[in-house]
């Protein structure tokens, strides 16, 4: 009975210094540094344009179908930034089947008058499933090069220009071996934007 | 398929590499030498004795030091219970979240102190920052320094010459946070925020996006969070999207980096076990063993998630790779992962007790979801949790010695100790607590109508929803086909007219709390036993624990007892799916 006693005011002793240590002390401490050392990125890597901001560089967001920006993957939660959620459906649902035909039409649609004879069995599969963040910042580099038709097209660029700004805003892989390489949408819309300001 | 595997071969070797340094450095932290933190951290370890009236050279025997985890569990539970419940009239709680409601908070406090971190609910529209930091992540490290300090007083059981001494759990509770998680996390952090992950306390922020629209981004410290659920296999996220959220897991960078910190305490200890019981050599023989298995599991979800889902091939989505594209099933996948590193993570996160996900597990293929169900079914032994995944492989080590006794008809043995009726006893206890209320609380789950309301999708992806739900609570590894729900939110984040099943959350917590300390208090009981027992030198007829052929024997005693038990129930869900391309 002694020892019981003994153990619960250690314990309560423990979890006091503890919680002060691991969950006040520490989270400060880290946010003091990151916020010193790397302000943009601790505060949500974001993109201004003229003062304002428009975005994060790590979050995609919703192009609506206008014709003249790429677009980003479907999303399950409408692009949100603040409830996020999985689409959670499994491998062998009808909805989600529905859902991938659906997305393949509105692609073959969207795509198909400024790449003529364009087929699904070339449509890359990140145009057709959503991601899992909901909020993925980036597209295939397949995905792009096929909506850089569209986009030069609808600007009247010279498509050549539009795959320069793809490949320039091609996020590639971690030493050259981890990961997949993605185009980073948000950027690349920018970019075309500030081009046609120039 | 080659660039992927090449990806996995080399972040394999490069955690290989590390396992010696960081073992090593482990055991010097169980055996409170001095290490080169010891100038700074010194004086702090020395304070925390001083104000916890602690000696650290007092040991304990196996049942003092279970009562000290106990009643240390139960604080931290109340504490943790207590803030959940009143999070409303807390501070920093810039969206003005209200208080949790009781059964919700039961299965939260009781998922993060038995390190499952399993949530029924979604971080950035529940929780205040209050709450992530003073609750949660204090849990975090916490809850996964108890199951460092079980495995370091059985490894002092297994190599005590004399005695009944196991340790002092305090002085490892102190040790293990100050020496090895909150270095290691805070360096980690600062990296993962040099890369984009946020740590801030500012509240959220709305802009209107380049098409005109508005979007609105929750912030919070996440980095620090981050680092240490990965660190200590927790794998509670802050956000409801977990490692999936570009907040939390950057890019490639990022996502290398987390997947090692998840890895390299689990790993490492196979080694310090080695050093500790003075034979390198066994060290080794269980981390091959774990890699052998965690090779196996890493292949099979790879491959079944390149090939694609049904779901994919009846709309007529092509699913090979081509040029700028990875094909397979990218459904719940992030392009920046794509699907070898997404499926290296799976593996990984189900293997050890983490749980956290960079991927939507619940929209994996049928063979893809049945890997992350069966490296469950082990008893997460393959690496496994901080400290819980080896002590609970030791178990298992024990069973094989004994069988592998009675095979060749000789008193079994391990490092020179006899193992007998009462050892062999516990370690089934032991072995056999957790696939027990796994598949009691699946049954119960399905069979009534208070357990299927949580479930999300139709046909046999219901029952693997249920099943996992209740394998990964009692496995204390909280990742989940996050169908399955114990808590909506219609109104999120206002949170109006929100509502927590009691039954899911309710059961979940049992689970999680029987399967976390009854196996930990057998293992101790173990430890205990054999700490006493003579060390016996090897003969020519000692059968080798050290061997490969040992390691073969173990890893087809694990792979029985996994099959033997949970076979009927994967048959009924992810290999119903994963043998048909019909649709439900």
């Amino acid at each position: 009975m002694n020892g019981l006693r003994r153990d619960l005011t250690t314990a309560a002793i423990a979890i006091v210094f503890l919680t002060l240590l691991l969950g006040v002390a520490y989270p400060l401490v880290t946010t003091g540094v990151a916020q010193l050392a790397f302000p943009g990125a601790s505060n949500g890597s974001k993109v201004e344009v003229d003062g304002r901001v428009v975005g994060s560089k790590l979050i995609g967001q919703d192009f609506k179908g206008l014709p003249r920006y790429f677009q980003s993957r479907p999303s399950a939660t409408e692009y949100s930034g603040d409830v996020t959620y999985f689409n959670n459906l499994g491998p062998n649902s009808r909805e989600l089947s529905d859902f991938f035909g659906k997305q393949l039409g509105a692609y073959l649609k969207r795509e198909r008058p400024f790449n003529p004879g364009l087929s699904a069995d070339e449509v890359p599969v990140d145009a057709t499933t959503t991601s899992a963040s909901g909020v993925d910042p980036h597209i295939s580099v397949a995905n792009a090069r096929i909506q850089a038709h569209r986009v030069a097209a609808v600007r009247s660029l010279p498509l050549s220009d539009v795959l320069d700004l793809v490949d320039e805003h091609t996020d590639g892989r971690f030493l050259a071996l981890f990961g997949e390489p993605g185009v980073n949408v948000l950027r690349l819309n920018l970019a075309l934007d500030q081009r046609g300001t120039e | 398929m080659a660039q992927g595997w090449a990806q996995i071969v080399v972040f394999l070797l490069v955690l290989t590499a590390l396992v010696p340094l960081v073992g090593t450095y482990l055991a010097r932290v169980f055996r409170g030498e001095r290490v080169f933190l010891s100038p700074v951290i010194g004086p702090v370890e020395r304070f925390a004795y001083r104000v916890m009236r602690v000696r650290p050279e007092e040991g304990q025997d196996w049942k003092a030091y279970a009562r000290s985890i106990v009643v240390f569990s139960l604080v931290s539970w109340l504490a943790l219970y207590l803030l959940l419940r009143t999070q409303g009239i807390q501070p920093l709680n810039p969206e003005g979240f209200g208080s949790g409601p009781w059964n919700l908070s039961f299965n939260t406090a009781s998922s993060f102190v038995t390190n499952t971190n399993w949530q029924y609910y979604g971080g950035e529209t529940t929780l205040s920052y209050f709450v992530q930091m003073v609750g949660l992540t204090v849990q975090n490290f916490v809850s996964a320094a108890v199951g460092i300090a079980v495995l370091a007083a059985v490894i002092r059981g297994f190599a005590a010459r004399s005695g009944a001494a196991l340790g002092n759990f305090w002085s490892d509770l102190i040790r293990i946070n100050l020496y090895v998680l909150l270095p290691i996390a805070f360096v980690a952090a600062l990296v993962l925020v040099s890369q984009g992950v946020i740590q801030t306390l500012d509240g959220s922020t709305t802009f209107n996006t380049l098409a005109g629209g508005t979007q609105t981004l929750a912030l919070g410290p996440v980095a620090s969070q981050e680092a240490i659920k990965e660190l200590g296999t927790n794998g509670g996220g802050f956000f409801n999207v977990n490692s999936a959220y570009p907040f939390e897991n950057a890019n490639s960078f990022t996502n290398m980096v987390e997947l090692l910190l998840i890895l390299i305490v689990p790993a490492s200890l196979t080694y310090t076990f080695g050093r500790m019981v003075g034979n390198r050599r066994q060290g080794w023989a269980l981390y091959a063993a774990m890699m052998a298995m965690f090779l196996v599991a890493v292949g099979v979800v790879y491959a079944a998630e390149q090939h694609g889902s049904p779901a994919q091939h009846h709309a007529g989505v092509l699913t090979h790779a081509f040029d700028g594209s990875t094909g397979g099933n990218m459904e719940g996948k992030e392009q920046r992962f794509g699907i070898a590193e997404s499926s290296l993570w799976t593996a990984v996160t189900t293997v050890t007790s983490c749980g956290a996900v960079n991927a939507a597990l619940d929209s994996l293929t049928g063979i893809g979801g049945l890997v992350p169900l069966a490296n469950m079914g082990t008893g997460e032994v393959v690496f496994g949790g901080v400290g819980s995944g080896l002590y609970y492989m030791l178990l298992f080590v024990l069973l094989t010695v004994f069988i592998a006794g009675l095979m060749v008809g000789r008193t079994p043995e391990f490092l020179g100790k006899k193992i007998e009726s009462r050892e062999v006893k516990l370690v089934l206890v032991g072995v056999l607590v957790t696939p027990l209320l796994a598949l009691f609380a699946t049954a119960l789950a399905v069979a009534s109508p208070d357990g299927t309301q949580s479930i999300y999708n139709h046909g046999p992806q219901g029952f693997s929803e249920s099943l996992y739900a209740y394998m990964s609570q009692a496995n204390n590894n909280g990742s989940a086909f996050a169908g399955y729900t114990g808590f909506v939110q219609p109104n999120a984040p206002g949170n109006a007219g929100a509502e927590a099943f009691s039954f899911a959350n309710l059961l979940g917590g049992l689970v999680m709390i029987l399967a976390r300390f009854l196996p930990m208090i057998a293992a101790l009981a173990v430890a205990g036993s054999l700490a006493g027992k003579r060390i016996a030198p090897a003969g020519a007829g000692t059968f080798r624990a050290d061997s490969p052929t040992f390691v073969v024997l173990l890893i087809g005693v694990v792979a029985i007892v996994a099959a033997l038990t949970f076979f009927p129930a994967f048959l009924l869900g992810p290999v119903v799916q994963g043998l048909t391309d019909q649709l439900f």
